[in-house]
């Protein structure tokens, strides 16, 4: 069992990278990943809400939308799964909203840190496709928190490579027509050959 | 020498700022610089006067490479010509109408017509590659304005040695051209890159063109259609097919490089040569190398010790990891390129560590690739930057608390 859950994160860690294998998240992953110490704290906000989101989505999913499930309350032939788009995402939008006042009021010091990284992430792809992907794929309670913080530690160490990356780059003599969002768009493709590395491990 | 000196100070106004030839500057400026010592010199600090610039730099790294390219010439045909001589048939392409022309036999003891069929393979390629690098590298000068820099004859030195001896020709022009100007050029040029040049395009390669990358065929140049004894896998594919194919296969076979493979990594002794080269000069990092060595034998050891029924590559011991495939030679000239790896001492040995690690682990958990010396360096290439940043981050606390402010 332990094993199974572990493949599971390594796989949505590495193999399927939500950054670098399936280009998810792009619009925070390129615009915040020009400083280290900021990428950091746009990674540890997205893992957390990746963790605390899709188990939550699962729930939502098994109970009310997928087809069938509302057998428990007699509506078994009830189709819900048109809503699933408004509903994920408004879960999405609800919990880190919730997380954001609940760590200004408790946490003064992580609310600090992540500022205005929270409600960024509210309308990041990443977070919304791992909830769909968990839909897509059945996966149990269990699997949905193991899968949301696998795919968050990826997205993370993907951000945090990049913007070590960008802080290299940053002083070169880059052609003119090349200059910021384009150079940053080469390096994420050159990035994902490497990530290839992991691309065909069956686990 | 002076009328030569004259000739070059009476053309040299042509290229200069307001000259007519001015747009071809770069090339001017090569050709000089090679033929005589400028007459440069720094007004305003700071004045380093070291003997190690960039141009000795990449020559010294060529030096280095010369054992792994001679023996890539003989390698080529002796696998080539041992091929034909157990049964295979000659490619069919114009080297060996060339080859027969010449009314030159088949047989693998002889060494000069080894090294004469390697030649015929490797050459066609390294002049391929020093064209396209050649092209992209002054109109790359010619457009931005910089001077032609020697990088790019290192980088096509590297190339064609992890290439396959029967890869196209046309594809081999493409690749290099990728590898400069996707490796390089769109970073502002040589030292602004975070990737190596060469792996770049190899890397395009091996994923754009995977039949003749990849797969058993490629590595000899020979036709084995119809030969039921000889498969012409590298000995990493065989070891990864069947329990107990490293047993059969001599160890200092491969250490010494008669085995099949990309054209100049097969010899794990002429990569240590240059290791030598690299080391003594200090071109090379020794915490690139000690850290890939250690990597390597932490993580085979402890592949070694978990073992798997079902596949062979976890048993496949250190001394063989370090002869087999592309390892030696992509940690001596590749792991250690200064631009692309960690800038930091301390950076160095956990990027070594990183590659070591990982390429055992692509080679032995992931069934797609066979080799992975490529992926992991390049993997660990993006991840370089990074590690700088947390050993320097590192430093400043510490002398933050030394200091106690």
């Amino acid at each position: 069992m332990l094993e199974h859950y572990l493949s599971l994160a390594m796989k949505a860690t590495f193999v399927e990278n939500m950054a670098l294998a399936y280009f998810l998240g792009m619009c925070s992953f390129l615009a915040v990943s020009r400083k280290v110490e900021t990428a950091i704290g746009l990674g540890i906000a997205v893992i957390f809400v990746l963790t605390v989101t899709t188990p939550l989505n699962q729930l939502l999913y098994v109970t009310l939308l997928k087809p069938g499930s509302l057998a428990w309350l007699g509506l078994g032939d009830v189709d819900l799964s048109f809503l699933s788009f408004l509903t994920l995402i408004g879960t999405i939008a609800a919990t880190v909203q919730i997380v954001e006042m609940t760590l200004d009021r408790y946490v003064p010091a992580l609310y600090n840190a992540l500022g205005v990284f929270l409600p960024l992430i509210a309308v990041n792809c990443a977070i919304l496709g791992a909830s769909l992907f968990m839909a897509e794929r059945d996966y149990t309670l269990g699997e949905a928190t193991v899968f949301g913080l696998g795919s968050g530690i990826g997205w993370a160490l993907a951000i945090v490579a990049l913007a070590a990356v960008r802080e290299k780059l940053k002083y070169n003599n880059v052609p003119e027509p090349l200059r910021g969002l384009g150079l940053t768009f080469m390096v994420v493709g050159l990035m994902s050959v490497g990530f290839m590395a992991f691309s065909g491990i069956q686990l | 020498m002076k009328p030569l000196l004259d000739l070059h100070d009476k053309v040299a106004p042509l290229f200069e700022k307001g000259g007519k030839l001015e747009k071809l500057y770069p090339l001017w400026e090569a050709h000089d610089t090679a033929m005589f010592t400028p007459s440069d010199v720094t007004r305003t600090a700071p004045h380093v006067r070291d003997g190690l610039d960039n141009k000795r730099l990449m020559i010294t790294v060529v030096v280095a490479l010369v054992p792994c390219i001679l023996f890539a010439l003989y390698n080529t045909g002796y696998q080539a010509l041992s091929a034909i001589a157990q049964g295979a048939a000659p490619l069919d392409d114009w080297r060996m109408a060339l080859w027969q022309l010449a009314g030159m036999g088949y047989d693998a003891t002889h060494p000069v017509h080894c090294v004469m069929f390697g030649a015929l393979y490797f050459l066609p390629v390294l002049a391929t590659v020093f064209a396209a690098g050649a092209l992209v590298e002054v109109g790359g000068a010619i457009m931005r304005g910089h001077e032609v820099n020697e990088g790019f004859l290192v980088t096509g030195m590297l190339l064609p040695l992890t290439l396959p001896p029967t890869i196209p020709l046309w594809m081999v022009g493409l690749g290099m051209a990728f590898g400069l100007i996707f490796g390089k050029e769109i970073f502002g040029g040589v030292g602004m890159n975070f990737l190596n040049p060469a792996l770049t395009a190899r890397a395009f390669l091996f994923f754009a063109y995977p039949a003749f990358m990849s797969g058993d065929t490629p590595w000899i140049a020979a036709n084995f259609a119809g030969v039921d004894s000889f498969t012409g896998a590298t000995w990493l594919a065989q070891a990864a097919a069947n329990h107990g194919a490293l047993e059969a296969a001599s160890w200092s076979d491969a250490f010494y490089g008669f085995e099949a493979g990309s054209m100049g990594e097969t010899s794990a002794f002429c990569a240590l040569l240059g290791l030598a080269v690299l080391l003594v000069t200090r071109i090379g990092s020794w915490q690139t190398v000690s850290g890939v060595v250690v990597g390597t034998f932490v993580i085979s050891f402890l592949l070694n010790s978990v073992d798997s029924a079902t596949n062979p590559m976890f048993a496949v011991p250190f001394h063989w990891h370090v002869v087999l495939g592309g390892w030696m030679f992509g940690m001596v000239f590749m792991a250690t390129d200064p631009v692309s790896s960690a800038f930091t001492g301390k950076g160095r040995f956990w990027y070594g560590l990183g590659i070591g690690s990982l390429v055992v682990l692509i080679r032995v958990v992931n069934p797609a690739y066979p080799e992975g010396m490529m992926l992991a360096i390049l993997f660990m290439n993006m991840f370089a930057p990074l590690i700088d940043h947390f050993v320097v981050r590192a430093n400043i606390n510490r002398r933050l608390a030394r200091v106690g402010a």
